[in-house]
């Protein structure tokens, strides 16, 4: 394939201004009603000044967004091999089924008998979450996987403060997501880092070196972020539990083993879940996602409330007992992320789902392989959803991970996550999903084959790229060197 | 399954290139004691059709549905939604693409986020607002955090009891395994915030006032603003109805430092409370204790105007253990849809919006004064307020509930001393008609 035959090309690319250097004052873009009351005058000294926005008319709205869609990349627009954040297909259906007018205008704050159907999802998306991860107690309330991680480690510390136990460390592996962490630190643990072995899994001895009585636990993340299954992941729990910690499972990863693990047979106690990756959201450049948390039993009385339950005639909001954390979210959650979940796994099913979970493998596996004489392997070992690269043969040509991840804009792909994780050097970290089919894979195989020569024969391609976006490479040291955040 | 493109050929020449004979061998490296034991227990798998019929029954379980009115705010607010926002929003270069880190394909959601950023800062009247948090009340929370960082050794914050219950349950629960302690400070009988016990709380790194507040009432946040700051404490403002800012002077104009707030007015449905849209800026001088992400103005190889992602140090990507929060993910799509509506609105429609939202919740005000109602707190509101009925209100609910119209909310579960009292909203979404016929129902 020559450079000139690679997929992608340029689209149409309009340019378009901020929204505040147009319009015209007295433009409006969206009707407001025609006052049928008197109007009423509120005391002047609370009055404000008026805001100074642009006034636009609706084809100027319209334009201008579309506009900036066309210099955005989705899914829908192909690949997206993002490691460690799961871009698959989102279905269609799922948008329909959280837009159903009856469900989506109803209130947070009607009595339960009002809106028995919003109840019915939140209960029964509860017990499936449940019955995919063996841990009985869920609360579907945090708003993304990092809050729910937040909320696994509030759980922790009102354990420990009912056993009377100060605990104030917390075991993090090398190999854990980057916001394990900070999740930590916002409860007042110090967190203890601890590196993975040298085949990039925890080996067993490296927590009996350092679990205590002041450790409150370990958050694991299964597959890790190097896409590999933490094989000792039992020991570890006996170890945790013997000492009177609990292991927190960082679940994010669980598109991999739906149906092949079960979450409290590894000996996990509470474990989150990314809903948006694993049973399907559009990320829409950033969220809205959904994180929530199932414990075991032991746990569930910690659980934010409220949580729905099933009564005789219906569903009600249970407020829990004195031992509830609380709330974390105003009020539900994201339910329109709920409602998207609750329909991908009605039209899954158990069979189906844990098919996702093997061809997500599959496909990750694939990839590993054909590309493995492309570039270095992080590990070899046998891989799950994701497999990582490192950049030691791009290196021999002064061409870094970034130059190759911006040529593959070029070619029409979205770049892998690359320099994470932080363990291995210049990281290329490749997740292809369930969804995407070998044609489109032996693609994409081909796309980083060809750039890999082109870094030898041609390397100021590489540097030079992206040639072919809407823009050349942005300057990120200037915009954090003088940060500009607010438009004049 | 329509969702799995593999056909059973492409799987065996695939595991062949693997080296595996069956997909369940690509699990070799799970335990036998980590497995699943039989199949996961699920409903079967439905096809579109039958999905499409099953979420019928879920929408007609619904009692109070699209068609109802609901007089109901307390943080979460009917307005109309223009049809534009929905076409746009849906394009699926917004809907399906990921957060932004690789600026040179992102530059439609990155511009978008920099403006709502701008817009977001003028209507608050601040310096610099976030690409989003969770909700409003998330944004409190770490609104606290945030002033807790900033006052470096104090440990106190305080929270107005006017301040939305689910909010302060929700930064009670931030805090409560930490060594800060939030103290709660009392409503005065004219609904706003009493900050005469100020003086006696040392250690105190921030006080959080919301306005309008959770009874509707606007406070006087100069005068808050200037006692709080007297006391060497930041000034933290917090929002459940941005519209509100179309008529009333502006948190930044009233000396805010943070301002914290629900955004899911503009342009989001209720949708039971989530997705919601958490707003959240500051002044200047606070920028790098600021949590979530930000957008900044750039230019690429060729000096051209361009947009990233920037000041990540503060995230958890970098230095882990000493970021800022743990928030990744935040409401991405959301910040768009209101950055749409506000761009819909525009300043001459926000304010005209805001007078209407104004004058529907004063009509109504003055027909239940008209039935020998008692508006609850004098000061003035937005478009909602506390009233009491010389009778139990509950049989002439019910009736109206009958009628398709959801009148008010009983404060009693949120504050038991304000038992039998209703909050009531009326948005532009209320008609003279619908406003009447409550009223209709009230024994004088």
């Amino acid at each position: 394939m020559s450079a000139t035959q690679v997929p992608g090309a340029s689209g149409i690319i309009q340019n378009e201004a901020l929204l505040w250097e147009k319009g015209k004052k007295g433009r409006r873009g969206m009707c407001v009603p025609a006052s049928d009351v008197p109007e009423a005058t509120l005391p002047a000294e609370l009055q404000g000044q008026g805001i100074d926005f642009p006034d636009l008319s609706e084809v100027d709205v319209v334009r201008h967004y579309t506009r900036l869609s066309q210099w955005n990349y989705g899914v829908d627009t192909g690949m997206y091999p993002l490691g460690s954040c799961t871009m698959k297909y989102n279905p269609k259906i799922n948008e329909k089924v959280a837009a159903t007018p009856e469900l989506a205008a109803a209130h947070p704050m009607l009595a339960d008998e009002l809106v028995q159907g919003n109840l019915r999802v939140m209960y029964e998306l509860q017990e499936s979450l449940a019955a995919i991860t063996g841990l009985p107690g869920v609360t579907v309330q945090p708003a993304a996987g990092a809050h729910g991680e937040l909320t696994g480690m509030l759980i922790f510390a009102a354990y420990h403060k009912s056993r009377n136990s100060l605990r104030n460390k917390i075991l993090i592996p090398d190999t854990a997501h980057g916001t394990n962490p900070a999740s930590a630190a916002l409860c007042g643990y110090k967190p203890v880092p601890i590196k993975s072995g040298p085949n990039g899994i925890i080996d067993v001895q490296s927590i009996a070196a350092v679990m205590d009585e002041e450790t409150a636990g370990i958050m694991i993340t299964n597959p890790n972020t190097l896409g590999l299954f933490e094989t000792n992941i039992r020991e570890i729990a006996e170890l945790v539990h013997a000492k009177g910690g609990l292991v927190y499972g960082d679940g994010a990863n669980m598109n991999a083993v739906m149906g092949i693990i079960n979450a409290r047979s590894c000996g996990v106690d509470v474990l989150h879940l990314n809903l948006h990756k694993t049973f399907s959201t559009p990320h829409g450049g950033g969220g809205p996602g959904a994180g929530p948390v199932c414990v075991t039993e032991e746990l569930t009385k910690y659980l934010p409330a409220p949580r729905a339950t099933k009564v005789a005639n219906g569903y009600l909001l249970d407020y829990g007992g004195s031992e509830s954390i609380g709330r974390v979210h105003a009020f539900h959650g994201n339910f329109s992320v709920l409602l998207r979940a609750y329909s991908y796994i009605r039209t899954m099913g158990a069979r189906n789902l844990k098919k996702a979970s093997q061809l997500a493998v599959l496909n990750a596996a694939y990839i590993k392989e054909k590309l493995k004489d492309t570039l270095p392997l992080a590990y070899n070992r046998p891989c799950m959803h994701e497999c990582v690269f490192s950049d030691a043969w791009l290196q021999e040509d002064k061409i870094s991970t970034l130059d190759l991840a911006k040529r593959l804009i070029d070619c029409g792909y979205h770049p892998p996550t690359i320099y994470f994780p932080l363990v291995v050097h210049g990281a290329i970290m490749i997740e292809p999903t369930e969804t995407e089919c070998k044609a489109d894979i032996d693609q994409f195989i081909e796309v980083v084959q060809m750039i890999v020569r082109e870094a030898k024969e041609n390397p100021e391609l590489l540097r030079q790229a992206p040639q072919r976006a809407k823009m050349r490479r942005l300057d990120e040291t200037l915009a954090a060197r003088h940060p500009c955040l607010c438009g004049s | 399954m329509r969702y799995l493109p593999h056909t059973d050929d492409e799987i065996q020449e695939m595991l062949a290139v693997v080296g595996r004979k069956s997909l369940d061998e690509l699990f070799c490296s799970v335990p036998d004691a980590c497995r699943f034991v039989g199949d996961m227990d699920l409903p079967p798998s439905m096809d579109e059709w039958q999905l499409t019929d099953h979420v019928g029954q879920l929408a007609a379980a619904m009692q109070v549905n699209h068609t109802y009115k609901v007089l109901i705010g307390a943080g979460s607010y009917h307005h109309h939604i223009p049809e534009t926002i929905r076409t746009i929003m849906s394009r699926s270069e917004f809907l399906t693409a990921y957060t932004p880190y690789q600026p040179e394909m992102a530059q439609g959601t990155l511009q978008g986020i920099f403006e709502y950023q701008t817009l977001t800062s003028r209507l608050l009247g601040m310096d610099v607002t976030n690409a989003s948090i969770y909700d409003g009340a998330s944004a409190l929370a770490e609104g606290l955090l945030m002033g807790l960082r900033i006052a470096k050794k104090k440990v106190r914050v305080a929270v107005s009891a006017a301040v939305h219950p689910h909010y302060r349950e929700v930064a009670r629960a931030y805090l409560s395994p930490t060594c800060y302690e939030m103290v709660e400070l009392p409503v005065g009988p004219d609904g706003r915030t009493d900050l005469s016990g100020l003086a006696g709380l040392g250690e105190l790194a921030a006080v959080a006032i919301q306005s309008p507040n959770f009874f509707g009432v606007v406070e006087d946040l100069t005068g808050l603003g200037k006692t709080i700051h007297a006391a060497g404490a930041l000034f933290i403002t917090a929002f459940t109805e941005p519209l509100a800012y179309g008529l009333l002077k502006n948190p930044g104009d009233c000396g805010a430092d943070i301002v914290c707030g629900e955004g899911q007015s503009f342009g989001l449905s209720r949708s039971f409370g989530g997705a919601a849209l958490g707003m959240f800026a500051c002044r200047d001088e606070f920028v790098r204790n600021m949590p979530g992400r930000l957008v900044g103005k750039t230019q690429d190889l060729d000096g051209k105007r361009g947009f990233v992602l920037t000041l990540s140090t503060r995230e958890q990507h970098i230095r882990r253990e000493k970021a800022t929060s743990n928030i990744c993910s935040n409401q991405g799509i959301c910040t768009l849809i209101a950055a749409m509506y506000m761009a819909s609105l525009g300043g001459s429609g926000l304010s005209e919006l805001a007078r209407l939202n104004y004058s529907k919740a004063e009509y109504l005000k003055a027909q239940f004064r008209a039935k020998g109602a008692k508006i609850v707190f004098d000061s003035p509101t937005f478009n909602e307020f506390v009233v009491e009925f010389q009778e139990d209100f509950r049989p002439a609910y019910h009736r109206l509930l009958a009628k398709k119209i959801v009148a008010g909310l009983d404060l009693g579960r949120y504050y038991p001393e304000h038992a039998g009292r209703y909050l009531f909203c009326a948005t532009e979404t209320a008609s003279k008609e619908v406003l009447d016929a409550v009223a209709g129902e009230v024994r004088s």
